[in-house]
């Protein structure tokens, strides 16, 4: 199966790499960017097909390792 | 002293460190590979040094954080042994959970690499009683992420348990925005864990120990740890 997790910056969380490229869209031109957050795409590959299990063991990687809960939400998908 | 630095792939602080010790305990202190899930009998105090595990991937300090000798170092931060984590140092011992907070991107986004100048808070802790509370110090600092930041309630608890060790400074001890070189949240360069036997500082004290460095600031932070261990003794 599979799988994504989105990792996120919590809202109150500095982010002064969003902020750059919001500059950057803003010097190019770009219409319309009022502003930019940056975060972090895992696309996963589950073995197997319970998909309530693949929930699971996605939400123990994000809480172990992909994300740092301090600072960062994530969320999490079954694609397929 | 004996001491122990652990050794994750993508380190390079830790012969700096181990000569910083060498000089003050005269003891040789042992590398201990990440892959180890026990230290050394008799280790007085573990050392996570500075440098880029794992490249920084995903997290600078993330994946070192979830190595198996983390579990060892856990088991004797609990038994109240003595842990220093220094730049990547400070961000494992952060993502183990050792200390509180996150280390964020710099706030004017630039690697930094050059001296800083420290005011140390207290002296009555087993880090900074090589110094007296309130004197400047002037040590290295090279990161791109040590930016402390930690909800409010947490930097509220640091500031009144007294853990905030180490405080960016002006060269005559002023804590103002400008010397506050990274945007740390009040200037905070290092921390202790509420049972103040774990310390994590974003400067590098152990490249200011001898004269040919150009300064020997940094003595006092190692010398106080031995002096604090051969009274414990």
């Amino acid at each position: 199966m599979k799988a994504r997790v989105t990792v996120t910056l919590k809202s109150g969380i500095l982010d002064p790499q969003g902020k750059a490229i919001e500059g950057a869209l803003k010097s190019l031109g770009v219409d319309g960017v009022a502003s930019v957050r940056q975060g972090k795409v895992f696309d996963i590959e589950i073995a197997g097909s319970d998909k309530a299990k693949a929930e699971a063991a996605l939400k123990d990687a994000a809480d172990k390792l992909l994300a740092n809960t301090v600072i960062e939400n994530y969320r999490v998908e079954v694609l397929s | 002293m004996k001491s122990a630095i652990l050794v994750f792939p993508g380190i390079n602080r830790e012969r700096d460190m181990a000569r910083a010790l060498r000089l003050a305990s005269g003891h040789e202190p042992a590398m201990v590979w990440h892959a180890e899930t026990s230290l050394p009998k008799g280790t007085d105090l573990v050392v996570v040094p500075g440098g880029f595990s794992y490249g920084d991937y995903l997290r600078c300090g993330a994946i070192a954080a979830r190595a198996p000798v983390m579990d060892a170092v856990r088991a004797f931060a609990a038994g109240g042994g003595l842990v220093l984590g220094v730049c990547n140092g400070f961000q494992i011992l952060c993502e183990a959970g050792l200390l509180p907070g996150v280390l964020m991107r710099n706030a004017r986004l630039k690697f930094i690499c050059h001296d800083v100048h420290l005011r140390v808070e207290r002296s009555d802790t087993p880090f900074t009683r090589g110094y007296n509370a309130g004197q400047v110090i002037r040590v290295p600092i090279a990161h791109g992420e040590g930016n402390y930041e930690a909800d409010e309630e947490t930097l509220k608890r640091l500031e009144g348990e007294g853990r905030v060790l180490y405080r960016y400074c002006s060269a005559d001890g002023a804590v103002d925005e400008r010397s506050n070189i990274n945007g740390a949240a009040q200037s905070i360069a290092g921390i202790v864990n509420e049972s103040g036997n774990v310390l994590g500082m974003m400067p590098h004290p152990e490249n200011h120990v001898e004269d040919i460095m150009g300064c020997t600031d940094g003595c006092g932070l190692f010398a106080g740890l031995v002096a604090h261990l051969e009274r414990a003794a």
